[in-house]
């Protein structure tokens, strides 16, 4: 993994992408861009090293502080390596009262951990979060970048069965 | 927050001159500018038998559903960017106007009238550019209305950013966008680049000679930030910490420069006011509460649903009508949040005669917020609902604030308590006096919204935590008589 090597950088592609972001913000603003830069890192390597960090505060030219209080204060930033399949179940009231407990268990269960545990295979990653947005369609996983909505415990199941043999 | 029940309408500035001069570079609007009428008083609509039951015809978003295309081709058939040119030339004054006569107010939560906030930004220039940032952090519990726009009718809200922006003379909009979104804000991305190729926006938008540029920014997973002076911070790069007031964001906003925050259904439907005419949009719904606006109906209900709805239908309509019905039937309702988690909720008794608008609710002890109602049935642990929801505040306190920080803590743990009944009677009325220790001694309304959820549940369910306490008392005492 990347925090054994003792540096860090874009690869040629998210560095292009990465100046395009910071061109959204005006003259002298660019670190505006930090919140975008952090998700580039999080899409390359999984995580936000230390090291990643750094080399963000350098490329927008401002103290490191700045970059590690904002990796931490947003909950979307992972600071630890997390499984291949990051899910993220709602535990939040509307999804609540539409039985989303049941669901967590239904995940607990097929994938024999608690919540902010790794599977052994590195390919799970299970934790609980605020509300998501989607009350409508309760109970919600976020898995990734993708929601799943209108969850039971049989879709969790083969939700599950579909990740693990992509 | 939005996305924003957190606004509280005190905090936006009063007393700006009406319309000041800005962007006097087009003489062709300035000369428009000297022919358009001064405001004009609306016109008073007739009062409705009832309210409710919008028509088609009536509807602003039609792809709700995503039914239909979401892209460029797909929008300009359902008539959005149609004739948007002419809207830009009208200029300034044209479109305030507009929207001062439709009574529009606010959708994040506040209802603040929108025609005056965004007037609020046409003080003379000082050199400095403008921006209009869109608040798109939807995060309110109970509240999903944006994401839907976003996904399924994104060039709504792209049109109505740029004749928005081109009433408060902004040069660009920020649209901040909740992280969790990300196939939303991909949408809206790539809404935004065909807007771009086919000059709709960028420079010389839609040929009117104005330049404007949208921007889509993504969050990181933060309800604070759906607070407008958190947001602003937080698009400059910063932790989202609210920002102290005043100075107000029309005049020191993002970048330092004079900004204005709106939600993304404010936004949305500008161009249709714009298009079909504001008196159009009064004549929708009660007076001072005009328009149709987006409910989502989430709990305990057959079909929970996002509709566009008129204002001022009743309560009880809009679920029957729409959402199927409470599972178990009416009789079997206990009590409605009816306005995303920071409103008290109501119950049973309230529900029969509320009427959903801003008036209608405040008049039920409880407000509009962002029109999400959450159901809860007879069958659901009450104050086990309200205790899930103060956990979500103590997540979501961004900590600056020693009353919201601390006091939120407190209030986690008596409900919890409370949820066993394990407490002694006289804590109800501790609990309520914390609730009013944070309300209103906090920067943001983050400590109101967590405040205003438990005085409903006292107001309303006391008898039921006095019972379950009751309980707890008579079972621990037979406990320790068998032992």
């Amino acid at each position: 993994m990347v925090e054994k090597e003792d540096q860090f950088s874009f690869t040629s592609i998210n560095l292009k992408k990465a100046k395009g972001f910071m061109k959204m913000y005006p003259k002298g603003k660019e670190s505006g861009a930090v919140m975008q830069l952090l998700y580039l890192v999080q899409e390359q390597v999984g995580w936000i090293p230390e090291l990643a960090m750094r080399y963000v505060a350098d490329l927008l030219n401002v103290p490191h502080m700045r970059v590690y209080e904002v990796a931490n204060f947003y909950t979307m930033y992972n600071m630890n390596p997390v499984g291949k399949y990051l899910i993220q179940v709602c535990r939040t009231t509307p999804c609540w009262l539409c039985n989303s407990e049941e669901i967590l268990d239904a995940f607990k269960k097929r994938l024999g951990i608690d919540i902010g545990e790794t599977t052994k295979d590195n390919l799970f990653t299970l934790t609980e979060v605020e509300c998501l947005g989607t009350c409508v369609n309760a109970p919600v996983v976020q898995i990734n970048n993708d929601f799943y909505e209108n969850l039971t415990p049989e879709k969790v199941e083969d939700i599950i069965t579909k990740l693990s043999n992509e | 927050m939005n996305s924003s029940a957190l606004v509280r309408s005190n905090l936006v500035p009063k007393g700006h001159g009406a319309f000041g001069l800005s962007n006097l570079a087009f003489k062709s609007i300035l000369q428009t500018r000297q022919n358009a009428t001064a405001a004009t008083p609306p016109p008073t609509p007739e009062l409705k038998a009832s309210y409710g039951n919008l028509s088609d015809s009536d509807r602003i978003f039609t792809n709700l559903y995503g039914r239909h295309d979401w892209q460029l081709k797909g929008a300009l058939k359902r008539g959005d960017w149609y004739k948007t040119k002419e809207i830009l030339i009208k200029g300034t004054d044209y479109i305030i106007n507009e929207v001062k006569t439709s009574g529009l107010r606010g959708r994040g939560g506040a209802g603040f009238p929108t025609g005056m906030k965004w007037s609020f930004m046409n003080k003379p220039s000082d050199g400095r550019p403008k921006y209009l940032v869109v608040n798109a952090d939807e995060g309110e519990p109970g509240t999903c209305k944006d994401r839907e726009i976003m996904r399924h009718d994104p060039h709504k809200l792209i049109e109505g950013c740029l004749i928005a922006g081109r009433a408060m003379g902004a040069c660009a909009a920020y649209i901040y966008i909740r992280g969790e979104f990300y196939n939303e804000a991909s949408n809206l991305q790539q809404a935004i680049c065909e807007a771009y190729q086919a000059g709709l926006i960028g420079k010389n938008a839609c040929d009117s000679g104005y330049d404007f540029d949208v921007f889509v920014h993504r969050g990181a997973g933060a309800y604070i930030c759906g607070e407008e002076t958190a947001l602003i911070e937080s698009l400059e790069g910063k932790q989202g910490k609210p920002r102290l007031k005043p100075p107000f964001p029309a005049d020191v906003g993002v970048f330092g420069c004079p900004t204005t925050v709106s939600n993304v259904e404010t936004v949305a439907v500008a161009p249709t006011i714009c298009r079909r005419g504001g008196s159009w949009f009064l004549g929708l719904g009660r007076p001072r509460n005009s328009g149709t606006k987006l409910f989502n109906i989430s709990g305990h209900v057959n079909t929970p649903c996002t509709v566009e709805e008129e204002m001022s239908i009743p309560l009880k309509e809009l679920i029957e009508r729409h959402a199927g019905g409470v599972i178990g039937g009416w009789d079997n309702l206990l009590a409605v949040i009816p306005g995303g988690s920071s409103t008290p909720l109501i119950p049973k008794h309230v529900c029969d005669t509320a009427i959903m608008d801003f008036d209608g609710l405040v008049a039920a002890q409880t407000s509009l917020g962002t029109a999400a109602l959450i159901v809860m049935n007879k069958q659901t642990d009450i104050v086990k609902a309200i205790a899930r929801l103060i956990m979500f505040y103590k997540h979501e306190s961004c900590g600056q604030c020693t009353p919201c920080r601390e006091g939120i803590n407190w209030m986690n743990k008596i409900m919890y308590r409370f949820v066993d009944g394990q407490a002694q009677s006289s804590e109800i009325d501790m609990l309520w006096e914390i609730s009013k220790q944070i309300e209103g001694h906090t920067i943001c309304a983050l400590g109101d919204g967590a405040a205003w959820p438990v005085q409903g549940l006292i107001r309303h369910f006391r008898p039921e935590l006095e019972s379950r306490m009751k309980k707890f008392r008579e079972e621990s005492e037979k406990q320790a008589v068998s032992n």
